[in-house]
């Protein structure tokens, strides 16, 4: 048994609403930290995760106040410190990662600099000896030659490597604790798992204890020894990692499993009924009860305690948990969604399509000449049946939002068409195409707080299209606003509500009640779910999966999440620095063999099981811009075969279970390669 | 019948709406004050003529620079008009042309802002150097060339004034109106397929009418101090309009033995002006708009 360092004992955060009522955030919460192990708190967002994690430095959020209990580090309470006793503490004992160490690092500072403070604050060490530490520490976090490193800028690194600094900071101190606030949620998925294995190392190497605060299983599930889940404010379950991740005993966290979709499973995941309740909403009884299909009337009445199970070693929350023992089989479930008609005909064609954004130069418009030989999508040619839901994935500068913009018109194309219907070629120009066209296509954006306008109430969203497409008002647009609230699941007396009175998953309904609304043939989906929870997620995906079985709806689905994709997808586009690497039906393109790119995204997945590693085939590096000339993957390749790659770009290959290649590699030697 | 029920119940929260933003506006002492001064003020305005106890161009002799007393409360100037009676009444004016005038300030200078915001590139460019350049003309000055090329009425000063005040409006509604412009929910609208006009209308003018609403409040009270100053100069309302910007200019060589004539102009001229600046910041931190943070244009 090693040595507890941070204990936290029944602990209760809170604030005053307006009305003078006390409303708690976390409910009586404990547990312990001990010597060198990591920790995982997960839960969706108001779960109090971050208010537990940031308590455990001693720090409260503007406005909150403990109500009872303590924060034990080394066995004094960080609550009742002085500010000068915890700055003695912050740094040196216990340090943080933010999640956004491009915002958390000074802009006009070098990295060295930055550093350098850290260490002068927290050793005795002499500038010499500093100098030294500083090559140390970047080495250690694996940043390219850190001699060089110190004197940039933070803006002169990515996002992955701005992470690093902020955890080479973080170490210079050598704390006792790693307070991780979601340190890789904005991260691309390759350079996340690269993070969580540095991570990983150093929780080794150094023997820091680690808090990892996430909302993410996945990345969770691949560093935590330990997990705790936090569901309103209270701990629901808590214990060893593989027994939470394999064998969950409480509903919340089975349900909050089984509704993240799956790499290895086809179909869409289950969703939970419901949202979490908001602080102060929650009454007598179990915090889950509405949610829970295991509740009993004894769970209305009666809060359950958090109980300790001696054979699982494991805390629970739950008066039914029995039921959910050996019941874990059916983790590995999903709904089938029906597959689509493949004979159907194309909607919509895109063809040669490039788009730019360079602008051109004065001198260049005067000789009539066009600068930009290398565009930022180049050459996209897919072809898209009625009825289908077709994916662009790629990571964060893979031009996938672009393409999206541009079919809906918002940006011009450079070169290529984009066709419509029995071969009708759309203007590029939003202004040029007429309004039957602009009826057809909608978009759907990843963030509802931004895409409903916030001083109108939901009859007045909803309105806009009906109006401006059908021309309906009085009797008939209220009629149509009902049943289109109906279609999304949301009742009538939403209607005059505002955005902001709704939760995530409502607002995100409206947007998609909002596209519906015009009688759309196509839907263009840009990240819809990546604002979203877990389970909420789950919800949103299967809405959209039943109304284009219904309606016959096309779907371009955009988004970053493998997983996702393969859940909702009949077929996936896999695009890096916006020129297309593979095309193929989902179930083809997540088998090998596949482009190296495809191969190197599926491997940096996070799968929310101990088990299942992310392979690291490729480094995390970030490229600017696309190369001038050979395949657009040759600066990260891990198969790459030589000149070839940089010279010329590759042909495609049709492979026998119909996905498309652009590669060098021989298709069948791929196979032989990947397997 | 039951889409006029829901009409009937939105124009309700509407009204709620308001009496909720004067209710938070009143919980601040500040607030309070600033509108119990504003609204003492307006009511003056409104009940000035039926309660003013003599004619306020009435000249008499004997009556000449009295101190005050029971008969003339605030006494009587060089003229022996009573100051009571155009100090009162001098509110009228003053609050109608300044009222009149952020209207037409908030009306021209908002809705062009917003215009140049939404469709920005060259047209915005003209316009906003056109603006700068007319904001470094010393207003002042351009006010006198009007007003002597074209009278001193109210009908030449309420749009003239309308006209100077206006320009740092558009500014302020052109930034309001980048912040929202860049959000989806425009993205969508212009997706959809709306015009220029229906974006301005239903989607940005909702979310920026607040910012222009408090800008336009904090006009007034300089419009107020601006209208009095071309009075005081003799290039507002002629004599013998009841003003307090003509007042003061008048009484200014007797203050030092006969105070009461200015001082009554300048405490209504003063208290109103206090009074607008904080309605105005109460207004603003009402509606959660905090103008301590925003550099003023």
């Amino acid at each position: 048994m090693s040595e507890i360092i941070e204990s936290v004992k029944n602990l209760s955060i809170g604030f005053n609403s307006q009305k003078g009522k006390q409303i708690s955030i976390l409910r009586n919460v404990s547990t312990n930290i001990k010597k060198g192990e990591t920790v995982g708190i997960v839960g969706e967002s108001g779960s109090g995760k971050s208010t537990l994690a940031l308590a455990m430095m001693g720090y409260i959020k503007q406005g909150l106040f403990p109500l009872k209990g303590e924060c034990l580090f080394k066995s004094e309470d960080l609550l009742k410190m002085s500010s000068r006793q915890l700055e003695k503490i912050r740094g040196r004992k216990i340090a943080m990662i933010p999640q956004n160490a491009g915002q958390a690092l000074t802009p006009n500072l070098k990295i060295g600099y930055q550093i350098d403070e850290a260490l002068k604050l927290h050793t005795d060490l002499n500038k010499r000896e500093r100098d030294k530490k500083i090559s140390e520490l970047l080495n250690k976090v694996r940043l390219p030659s850190p001699e060089t490193m110190a004197f940039r800028y933070p803006h002169e690194l990515s996002g992955g490597q701005q992470q690093r600094v902020a955890v080479a900071m973080a170490l210079a101190g050598k704390p006792d604790l790693l307070l991780l606030d979601e340190p890789t949620t904005g991260l691309d998925v390759t350079t996340q798992a690269h993070v969580l294995e540095l991570l990983r190392f150093i929780a080794k190497d150094t023997g820091t204890s680690m808090i990892y605060v996430s909302h993410d299983l996945g990345a969770i599930a691949q560093v935590s020894d330990r997990i705790v889940v936090m569901y309103a404010g209270e701990i629901v379950l808590e214990g060893p990692a593989r027994k939470i991740l394999k064998e969950p005993i409480h509903p919340y966290t089975y349900g909050l499993l089984k509704s993240i979709p799956k790499l290895s499973l086809a179909g869409l995941p289950a969703s939970m009924p419901g949202s979490q309740p908001q602080p102060g909403s929650i009454n007598e009884g179990c915090s889950f009860y509405d949610r829970c299909n295991l509740a009993t009337d004894n769970c209305k009445k009666n809060s359950p305690d958090l109980e300790h199970i001696k054979e699982l070693d494991t805390n629970v929350r739950c008066f039914n948990y029995k039921e959910l023992i050996n019941q874990n089989n059916n983790l590995q479930t999903s709904i089938t969604k029906k597959s689509n008609n493949s004979e159907a005909n194309e909607v919509l064609k895109l063809k040669d399509v490039s788009i730019s954004y360079a602008k051109q130069k004065f001198f260049d418009q005067l000789l009539n000449k066009i600068s930009d030989q290398n565009p930022t999508v180049k050459d996209i040619n897919i072809d898209i049946k009625k009825g289908e839901t077709i994916a662009l994935v790629g990571e964060s500068g893979s031009g996938k939002s672009t393409i999206l913009k541009s079919i809906a018109g918002l940006l011009k194309t450079k070169d290529g068409q984009i066709k419509f219907e029995n071969d009708r070629i759309l203007s590029s120009d939003l202004k040029m195409r007429n309004p039957n066209d602009l009826r057809a296509i909608q978009l759907i954006f990843q963030n509802p707080d931004e895409s409903l306008n916030p001083n109108h109430t939901v009859e007045q969203i909803l309105s806009q299209p009906l109006k401006l497409y059908f021309n309906l008002s009085g009797e008939e647009l209220k009629k149509n606003i009902i049943d289109l609230l109906k279609k999304v699941r949301l009742g009538e007396f939403y209607m005059s509500r505002y955005p902001r009175q709704l939760s995530g998953g409502e607002k995100q309904r409206v947007a998609v009640a909002r596209a519906f609304a015009a009688k759309p043939d196509i839907i263009l989906c840009d990240e819809v779910t990546s604002a979203l929870d877990v389970s909420v997620q789950a919800a949103v995906l299967n809405l959209l999966q039943q109304l284009k079985e219904d309606l016959g709806t096309t779907y371009v689905f955009v988004s970053h999440d493998l997983a996702v994709v393969r859940a909702i997808s009949d077929r996936v586009a896999v695009l890096y620095q916006g020129r297309l690497c593979e095309i193929g039906p989902s179930q083809n393109v997540y088998k090998f063999p596949s482009h190296p790119y495809t191969e190197v995204l599926l491997g940096a997945v996070l799968e929310p099981d101990p088990d299942i590693k992310p392979k690291l085939v490729a480094e995390d590096i970030v490229e600017e811009k696309p190369p001038e000339k050979g395949c657009s993957f040759q600066g990260r390749c891990p198969r790459k075969i030589g000149d070839i790659c940089n010279s010329k770009v590759p042909p495609w290959q049709i492979g026998e279970n119909g996905n498309a290649i652009r590669c060098h590699i021989n298709i069948e030697e791929l196979a032989s390669l990947q397997q | 019948m039951e889409s006029n029920l829901i009409t009937e119940d939105k124009q309700k929260n509407k009204l709620e709406k308001v009496f909720e933003i004067l209710k938070t506006m009143a919980s601040r002492p500040s607030g309070l004050i600033g509108l119990s001064i504003v609204l003492f003020h307006i009511v003056l305005a409104l009940i000035s003529p039926y309660i003013a106890p003599y004619d306020y161009k009435a000249i008499s002799p004997n009556t000449m620079l009295l101190a005050p007393s029971a008969e003339h409360w605030f006494g009587t100037d060089s003229l022996g008009r009573d100051v009571f009676t155009r100090t009162i009444l001098g509110g009228r004016t003053a609050l109608t042309v300044t009222f009149f005038g952020s209207l037409i300030a908030l009306l021209w200078g908002g809705l062009l802002g917003i215009f140049c915001g939404l469709v920005g590139g060259k047209i915005d460019d003209v316009v906003m150097r056109v603006v700068d350049a007319f904001l470094s003309i010393p207003w002042i000055l351009a006010m006198l060339l009007i007003v002597s090329l074209l009278g001193t009425s109210t009908e030449v000063l309420i749009p003239a004034l309308g006209f100077f005040y206006g320009k740092g409006i558009v500014r302020v509604a052109r930034a309001a109106t980048h912040d929202v412009i860049a959000k989806d929910f425009i993205v969508s609208a212009r997706a959809r397929g709306h015009s220029n006009m229906s974006i301005i209308w239903n989607e940005i003018i909702p979310n920026v009418r607040d910012a222009i609403l408090v800008e336009g409040a904090m006009r007034w009270s300089w419009m107020l101090l601006g209208f009095s100053s071309l009075s005081f100069l003799g290039f507002g309302v002629s004599p013998p309009t009841p003003d307090w910007g003509l007042m003061i200019s008048n009484a200014r060589g007797l203050m030092s033995f006969a105070y009461w004539s200015v001082i009554a102009p300048i405490v209504g001229l003063s208290s109103l002006i206090i009074g607008i600046n904080l309605t105005a910041d109460a207004f603003a931190k009402a509606l959660g708009i905090d103008r301590s943070t925003k550099a003023p244009v």
